[in-house]
């Protein structure tokens, strides 16, 4: 019997890695593409390009603090952040659904057109296409985007044992947000979508000794954090009680039983820096706008044979290994 | 989670400024005020606060007492 | 602050264990039956707190683990009918079938929704009124009062359309069927909190009466739950059995009188099968005479013949016989993923438990 494709490979754990590993990287592969970094860095003549995709089917597609048009513009634009690059232009590529509601539609376009604003990227092509009703769900995106990467790139491959992880705000905000609107939950919640970029100028303007950054979008923090750990060998040991949660997220979690570790952020990224400069980056952070909040969160260390690679250090003093998401319900966060 | 609305056999829940619908069939006597345990979106008890507090009072000075 | 989360008073309780463990003469071994403690256990990393003396192991207290698969069969096969909604806790989603699963019968188009109430089943009914609503009922008494009173609720508002396929199960009868058991030999109970909400301690009394062994109601955070352990712990020292309370702030003796009232009203007593413990009398809970429209067995469906996968022990996890990594197909052909078995499927599941938080816990 022919195998189908269920709503958890979309869910950013296992089964969206084993699909992405097993189903894509095979026939398609290329050194850029096996990097599954945020974005690919293209050598170029003068420097370095980097380009990203992505899609979003968030639902509902207006929330509170955003819409499918300003995550859409964002995701892309943080994730050429993410590498160290300053975004230069997007596409993007709408699937409608017959009967969606022009309104609706002006709403998403005038998100987008917020968020190219902030972040300073246009979005300079595009394409449309509608489905009959019933074959798609009002309205999905895809996206692509181009920037450079003018000072040095920033990769997981420059992560020592000994760095430290900072986080730039509160976690979690999003994909609460998103899950409370869906399930009927009132509450002072707000997604933190933002755009990344100028912000992550500022960080690599301030000469901080940055080795990676990463957005914890789908499978959040410590899905981040598991793959950066497996991609280095190295392990990292998150701190339970530096992880800033907001009071009505971790309502949200807790009504829902989800674990805000595991939620997506859409305005957020974690810094990987080295020690000696954690302070002054953390400075730095919470200098930005909405940065009050920058913690340091954990630190990279080595990892023994057979040792988990992501490991929570509780509030009592034990140390709990962290796994990947496995078949979580959490469908359409982005 | 504290209820703060109630009407007839369904009411409204609050924690950390989270907002939830219940139901109050299960527990048609809690008051707007109080604090209840809910179980797939029913209220099935009333949280006696007084007395949490009193076991972890109690709890502090017997274990600060055992290791004095 | 959460104070029943308080690291001192955590680490102060800790401390306490580890004293009273020194006047132990033995290792001793303590059983939850609740996959809530299950979890809370786990992801509070709580063994490691404790002594070696004292053992923490999980029992049958994952309602969705203790179904048997004909059950699931049953929900697969109704789903699968034209014109049905079949609405489910997330829970039973994954649980591998004799041959499918409610996953993959959704990802086929049948019609599977998870719902997060019995109530937004009703609901489902209400919005539907051209489908058949069948809610796959599984779940012990902390959830039964939930669906009676929903099922209630449908009938208050006319909605032919609302049936339930129960699977529900009560905690004493099984209780007894383990204390009665002698290759176990337990030397306390943790007990369920919520069940307990429900039921009242002087649930457990004439079980505990015939079988007289340490027994303490429990709340789910790690203040709780060292609580428990150290009050297990003395009682064993001390030589004694008793039943203590130690969630008193929502466990009261008698329990809610209001919903098991309803739960009488529409369940009526029926023997059931528990994977890993067999058949035990009186243990489950089907749909009374009165309500017998609404029962969802009614429908007749085919089913594949039972198939329980090869190699897979929670039978023996779900009996506290084995831990988790004790079985030969744990994080190998078994993980949350690529699940063979209840136990791991089960947010609530022993093996999902160990496998997220307990594997590798010790080279940490």
């Amino acid at each position: 019997m022919s195998r189908r494709i269920v709503l958890a490979h979309g869910g950013g754990g296992r089964l969206t890695r084993e699909l992405v590993r097993e189903l894509f990287l095979p026939p398609l592969a290329n050194p850029q593409l096996l990097e599954l970094a945020d974005a690919a860095v293209l050598p170029w003549p003068g420097g370095q390009l980097a380009f990203t995709t992505d899609a979003f089917v968030v639902d509902p597609p207006v929330f509170p603090g955003g819409d499918l048009g300003y995550l859409a513009v964002c995701g892309t634009v943080n994730d050429l952040a993410m590498v160290g690059a300053r975004p230069l232009a997007l596409s993007w590529a709408l699937i409608l659904e017959e009967g969606l509601e022009e309104e609706l539609l002006a709403t998403l376009v005038a998100g987008a057109q917020r968020a190219c604003q902030e972040s300073g990227v246009p979005i300079v092509a595009g394409d449309t296409k509608v489905v009959p009703r019933g074959k798609g769900d009002r309205c999905f995106v895809t996206t692509a985007g181009v920037g450079v990467v003018e000072g040095e790139e920033l990769s997981d491959r420059r992560i020592r044992s000994g760095d430290a992880v900072l986080v730039s705000g509160p976690v979690g905000e999003h994909g609460a947000t998103v899950l409370a609107a869906r399930h009927g939950l009132a509450g002072d919640l707000r997604s933190d979508v933002a755009p990344l970029w100028p912000q992550v100028a500022r960080l690599l303007a301030s000469g901080v000794a940055l080795r990676a950054l990463h957005d914890p979008t789908r499978g959040g923090v410590a899905t981040v954090c598991y793959e950066v750990a497996e991609r280095t060998g190295l392990r990292v040991e998150l701190w339970e009680e530096a992880i800033p949660v907001r009071p009505a997220v971790r309502a949200v979690m807790e009504v829902l039983g989800l674990d805000p570790l595991y939620v997506a952020c859409e305005g957020r990224f974690l810094a990987f820096v080295a020690e000696e400069d954690a302070g002054r980056a953390l400075a730095v952070l919470q200098a930005l706008p909405g940065g009050s909040e920058a913690k340091r969160i954990g630190m990279v260390q080595e990892r023994k044979e057979g040792q988990a690679p992501l490991v929570l250090r509780t509030t009592f003093g034990t140390l709990r290994p962290l796994d990947l998401l496995s078949g979580a319900e959490l469908p359409r966060i982005c | 989670m504290k209820l703060v609305a109630k009407e007839e056999l369904r009411g409204l829940v609050e924690l950390s400024g989270v907002k939830r619908e219940v139901s109050l069939m299960l527990l048609p006597e809690a008051e707007v005020g109080e604090y209840v345990l809910v179980h797939a979106g029913y209220a099935i008890a009333r949280v006696d606060q007084e007395e949490a507090e009193e076991t972890l009072r109690l709890l502090r000075d017997v274990l600060a007492a055992e290791e004095a | 602050m959460n104070t029943f989360q308080d690291p001192e008073l955590v680490k102060g309780l800790a401390r306490r264990i580890a004293r009273q463990a020194e006047k132990l003469s033995r290792r001793v071994t303590f059983m939850e039956v609740c996959g809530t403690h299950t979890n809370a256990i786990a992801a509070a990393g709580l063994r490691r707190l404790l002594p070696p003396q004292v053992r923490l192991i999980s029992g049958p207290g994952c309602p969705v683990c203790v179904t048997p698969v004909a059950y699931v069969d049953r929900a697969v096969a109704l789903a699968r009918q034209p014109g049905t909604i079949l609405a489910t806790f997330g829970d039973l989603l994954r649980v591998p079938a004799s041959v499918s699963s409610l996953e993959q019968a959704r990802a086929e188009g049948c019609r599977v929704q998870v719902v997060y109430s019995p109530h937004d089943a009703v609901e489902l009914a209400a919005v539907h009124p051209e489908a058949r609503v069948v809610f796959a009922g599984v779940g012990f008494e902390t959830t039964v009062p939930t669906v009676a009173a929903a099922l209630l609720e449908a009938e208050k508002r006319g909605l032919a359309n609302f049936f339930v396929l129960s699977g529900h199960k009560v905690m004493p009868p099984a209780l007894e069927a383990l204390l009665a058991d002698p290759t176990l030999a337990l030397d306390g109970l943790i007990l369920p909190g919520h069940v307990s909400v429900i039921i009242g301690a002087r649930a457990y009394r004439p079980l505990l009466a015939r079988h007289p062994i340490p027994a303490v109601i429990s709340g789910f955070t790690p203040v709780d739950v060292l609580r428990t352990v150290a009050e297990l712990v003395q009682q064993v020292v001390e030589g004694r059995a008793e039943l203590v309370n130690l969630y008193g702030r929502v466990v009261r003796e008698e329990g809610n009188v209001t919903a098991w009232s309803l739960v009488e009203r529409v369940f009526v007593p029926t023997d059931a099968r528990w994977r890993g413990l067999g058949d035990i009398p009186g243990s489950g809970l089907g749909l009374a005479p009165a309500f017998a429209a609404r029962d969802a067995a009614q429908f007749p469906v085919t089913l594949p013949p039972p198939k329980e996968p090869p190699g897979c022990r929670c039978g023996d996890v779900l009996r506290g016989l084995i831990d988790p990594p004790d079985c030969p197909l744990f994080a190998t052909a078994c993980t949350p993923d690529t699940a063979v078995g209840a136990c791991m499927v089960s947010a609530e599941g022993a093996c999902a438990a160990w496998y997220r938080h307990e594997r590798m816990a010790g080279v940490a």
